[in-house]
């Protein structure tokens, strides 16, 4: 808190009146609204509604198709998460070390935090066209028979490979700017008491990047969740056969396509609980930032 | 800055028995550095080559990794003609609208959380804590998990298909605000006591001495929150139906609509111009303020 502040007037409550009115319309309302629709059941034809409790969320989550989505979410984002942030360090431990275009390299990878996910879905998904796609056709004349319209696992890693080559950047700007934090003495004393690259890496610096990597994590965890919504619009749809249908993909088509505003808002609200334990977790870890 | 880049080139010159010890690690460094270039910028050097070909020659003979004939053509069709991937509307059209989106959403939200937090740090006022809790809440509520139910609530405001609509509903979360909050608390007490001292009232003291004290961190920021902006895809869907308010970014997933109808011969060339138009004013902001974007990104993600 600050010793010097104004006194009392309506002044404050100007201020905030802004933000807080836009929050109470567009935030606080749309959120109560999901909690209330989650209990509700309507009927085939829209023409009645009921209170039916837990209902909905008892037949979302002993649903199998919900319970696919939500394994293939988990697994989405763990494995997301993990290839973009291995590919990220090990650039990012590169870069800081290399003297000569280390900022031409810098420059060629930041650039792709700028594009937007549904935008790297569609180029990805260009290079997987059966028709002019060349990766289609390098993997089949590899051996592989590959097809995503098809196969479930190879769209999965299609859908993969552009979620992490979408996401490599922006670990990579904050695995740089962590590096560049650890002190000079740090690294030279590091240098004197051992000569192997590699053990100083797992024995030192990765140790001293544990929070940016804990930091990170959560953030891919989240990316993977929610942002990746973009990519498989424009790829899979959720398919072949709901292969991989995300969690946020699943309430969309639910609740537009599929109208069934119930169901949809029961899986909203468990996304939602998902959600909070995520912050939960991230805010208890950098908490040094939250004060109140 | 010649001169602290001259220091490490002259330590390495002193110690050259050394560095020729290490020159397996560069070497490794450097060739993991370039296949990590190659990784992240083929996709976009072949969809730019890939652009400036006839859809005749990419259907013939597949991706293309150098530039062909038709550039000129092929970005004048997308930028300026209806139909096509386009449809009833141009890129022209939707850059504008992206812009709009980009910018409305960046000044929006600094406004919006400059202000909230001046209210929250500098003022001693009943709600003030309670207020704290409402706009920390919106962090725990994505639009992901509310889709729908704030579909109906715009809907009802009548705020479907309008620049209003687009925009608002994504400026209120409180990022911004935390970010401007922990700024203010950094700056020193006296200045608000002097500028007291002075006579300065509290609008006063905002405009003439907080905002001119805040302007490089709302450049940063603005970087960053004219990308977000610009890259808004799900709201964006979700609300407009009118094609003269689509934004590049929705163009591309009418782009994969088109081309999944198939029919006859597929444009990709078109398609290929039009992620290049999206991708590239974003991507020059973010490399022409460099410094600013990764100030922005590093202390606003925090």
């Amino acid at each position: 808190m600050k010793r010097a502040q104004f006194g009392h007037s309506p002044i404050p409550y100007l201020f905030v009146g802004p933000q807080l009115a836009i929050i109470v319309v567009f935030f606080l309302w749309p959120a109560g609204q999901a909690v209330y629709q989650s209990f509700l059941l309507q009927d085939a034809f829209g023409l009645s509604t009921r209170f039916v409790w837990f209902r909905n969320y008892e037949d979302t989550i002993l649903n199998t198709v919900w319970l696919e989505s939500a394994g293939f979410t988990l697994l989405f984002s763990a494995l997301v998460s993990f290839f973009s942030i291995a590919v990220a360090l090990l650039l990012a431990v590169r870069a800081n070390e290399v003297i000569h275009a280390a900022n031409a390299y810098k420059t060629l990878l930041i650039w792709a935090y700028a594009v937007a996910p549904p935008v790297a879905g569609l180029i990805g998904g260009l290079m997987f066209n059966p028709f002019i796609g060349d990766l289609y056709h390098l993997f089949n004349a590899a051996g592989w028979d590959f097809n995503h319209t098809r196969d479930g696992f190879d769209a999965s890693f299609m859908v993969i490979l552009i979620a992490v080559w979408k996401q490599v950047s922006i670990n990579f700007i904050f695995f740089l700017a962590g590096l560049q934090g650890i002190p000079a003495s740090v690294q030279e004393a590091a240098r004197l008491d051992c000569r192997s690259d590699e053990r100083r890496f797992w024995t030192i610096t990765f140790p001293l990047l544990a929070p940016t990597s804990f930091f990170l994590l959560v953030i891919n965890v989240t990316y993977a969740f929610f942002e990746t919504f973009g990519i498989i619009d424009v790829t899979t749809r959720g398919g072949p056969g709901g292969a991989t249908n995300t969690l946020v993909y699943k309430v969309y088509t639910d609740g537009f396509l599929g109208a069934d505003l119930g169901g949809s808002s029961a899986q909203s609200v468990i996304l939602l609980l998902m959600v909070l334990g995520l912050t939960v977790l991230q805010f208890r870890f950098i908490e040094r930032k939250v004060h109140y | 800055m010649a001169a602290s880049e001259d220091i490490p080139a002259r330590a390495a010159a002193a110690a050259r028995p050394r560095r020729l010890r290490i020159s397996g690690r560069t070497l490794a460094n450097h060739a993991i550095l370039i296949l990590g270039a190659v990784f992240l910028c083929a996709p976009l050097w072949i969809a730019f080559m890939s652009s400036t070909h006839s859809a005749e020659t990419l259907y013939r003979e597949g991706l293309q990794f150098w530039f062909g004939d038709s550039m000129l053509e092929t970005y004048g069709a997308v930028m300026f003609d209806t139909g096509g991937v386009t449809k009833n509307t141009t890129a022209l059209t939707m850059l504008g609208n992206s812009m709009v989106l980009g910018l409305g959403f960046a000044i929006g939200k600094i406004v919006i959380s400059m202000t909230a937090a001046y209210a929250i740090v500098y003022f001693r006022f009943r709600l003030a804590t309670p207020f704290f809790w409402v706009i920390f809440l919106t962090l725990l509520l994505p639009l992901e998990v509310r889709i729908v139910p704030s579909y109906e609530v715009v809907a009802s405001l009548g705020l479907l298909n309008s620049y209003t609509g687009l925009i608002v509903p994504l400026i209120a979360s409180a990022t911004g605000t935390f970010f401007f909050r922990q700024f203010y608390k950094s700056v020193p007490d006296e200045l608000l006591e002097a500028a007291r001292l002075d006579g300065a009232g509290p609008l006063r003291f905002f405009l003439d001495i907080l905002v001119p004290l805040s302007r490089t961190m709302v450049a940063a920021i603005f970087i960053i929150m004219f990308v977000v902006g610009w890259n808004q895809y799900l709201w964006p869907i979700i609300m407009t139906t009118d094609d003269q308010l689509y934004t590049i970014v929705i163009g591309i997933k009418q782009v994969y609509q088109v081309l999944a109808e198939g029919g006859e011969l597929p444009q990709y060339q078109e398609a290929f111009a039009l992620t290049i138009l999206a991708i590239l004013p974003p991507v020059l902001v973010v490399l022409f303020f460099q410094r600013w974007f990764i100030k922005g990104l590093l202390e606003s993600e925090k």
